[in-house]
């Protein structure tokens, strides 16, 4: 777990469903107004992709380095998420109120996609952040000398 | 009829997941059952018209619970150490299926699935049915609710995420790393 997985078929087979995975989570972030799905579930979905990303190919790795990196945006979703309500209220409505997302060039439909869409990333961002901090603590905790957070 | 045949078929495979997990002295075995179980508890919100949950039932009970589960396991035994299960106290055998017999004689008094007269499908559902498009002006009702009408709701629930996060980073990580 800690290095490379050894069976090239595994290595073989994951490089080719991680950007398949990641690729059904965007699907499910931007198509979940109109579906099943949102935000959380994109959020899952890409912190699977992660964990299988250092699972097979390591933490050493160059895509191992890129999911620790990852964790520097803890807090970001939330921040996302908060923005858009504040957007709203600079915009002169309530608090996540969408329709006061003053964003010249929009109607109203597209202000509420817009604003529903940025939430979900937000989100998306949190929950893939937490997940994968939440798994990299418990499987690292006793080799903090591995990596640094 | 073929609705009963259904409702046997996926509560006998719920109930097959679930006492296998308690029967299973390897603890792998048992994660993998329990992700097994998601997965039918997903078919049956997939079958009962909930797409929503059950797209959420699958990704995180069978998906990323079993993952944090396995991670788990990785940092103790894979075995039951306790070979020798004390016997369960006789007021658990005989008291749980009595409850059990009352759980289903009080299931009797719930509305059938479906009935267009009961509490939980005319007091709001036909509110937001109605109105959420020329409100909110979003075609997906789920949607809708959870992300506009009940936007704060979901906020705390993304404030719960990142605390629960941030907790498990706290508590599991060595300090000074």
């Amino acid at each position: 777990m800690k290095q490379m997985h050894d069976s090239i078929i595994v290595q073989a087979m994951s490089r080719l469903l991680i950007p398949l995975a990641q690729l059904f989570a965007l699907y499910v972030l931007f198509f979940g107004q109109y579906g099943p799905g949102g935000g959380f579930v994109a959020g899952v979905i890409w912190t699977t992709s992660m964990i299988l990303t250092f699972l097979v190919f390591g933490l050493k790795s160059p895509q191992g380095r890129l999911v620790e990196k990852v964790l520097h945006g803890d807090g970001i979703g939330l921040i996302i998420f908060v923005g858009v309500g504040g957007l709203c209220l600079i915009g002169g409505g309530e608090f996540l109120n969408y329709a006061n997302l003053e964003i010249p060039g929009l109607d109203a439909p597209a202000r509420r996609y817009t604003g529903i869409l940025l939430a979900q990333i937000g989100v998306a961002v949190d929950v893939a952040v937490t997940g994968i901090s939440i798994v990299l603590s418990l499987a690292y905790h006793d080799t903090e000398q591995e990596y640094d957070v | 009829m073929m609705y009963s045949v259904n409702i046997a078929l996926l509560l006998l495979l719920v109930l097959t997941a679930a006492s296998a997990t308690f029967l299973v002295k390897e603890l792998m075995s048992s994660v993998f059952i329990l992700g097994s179980y998601s997965f039918f508890l997903s078919l049956v919100w997939a079958w009962l018209g909930a797409v929503d949950v059950a797209f959420v039932e699958a990704v995180i009970g069978a998906g990323l619970g079993t993952v944090l589960f396995l991670v788990t396991l990785f940092d103790t035994a894979p075995k039951d150490s306790r070979l020798r299960r004390p016997p369960p106290p006789l007021a658990g055998v005989l008291g749980l299926p009595l409850l059990g017999l009352l759980l289903l004689l009080a299931a009797n008094d719930l509305p059938q699935f479906g009935d267009p007269t009961s509490p939980p499908n005319v007091h709001i559902s036909p509110v937001y049915l109605q109105n959420s498009y020329a409100d909110t002006l979003t075609p997906n009702v789920v949607t809708s609710v959870l992300m506009d009408y009940r936007a704060f709701d979901t906020l705390i629930e993304t404030v719960v995420i990142f605390t629960a996060g941030i907790a498990c980073a706290l508590l599991l990580r060595e300090p000074g790393s």
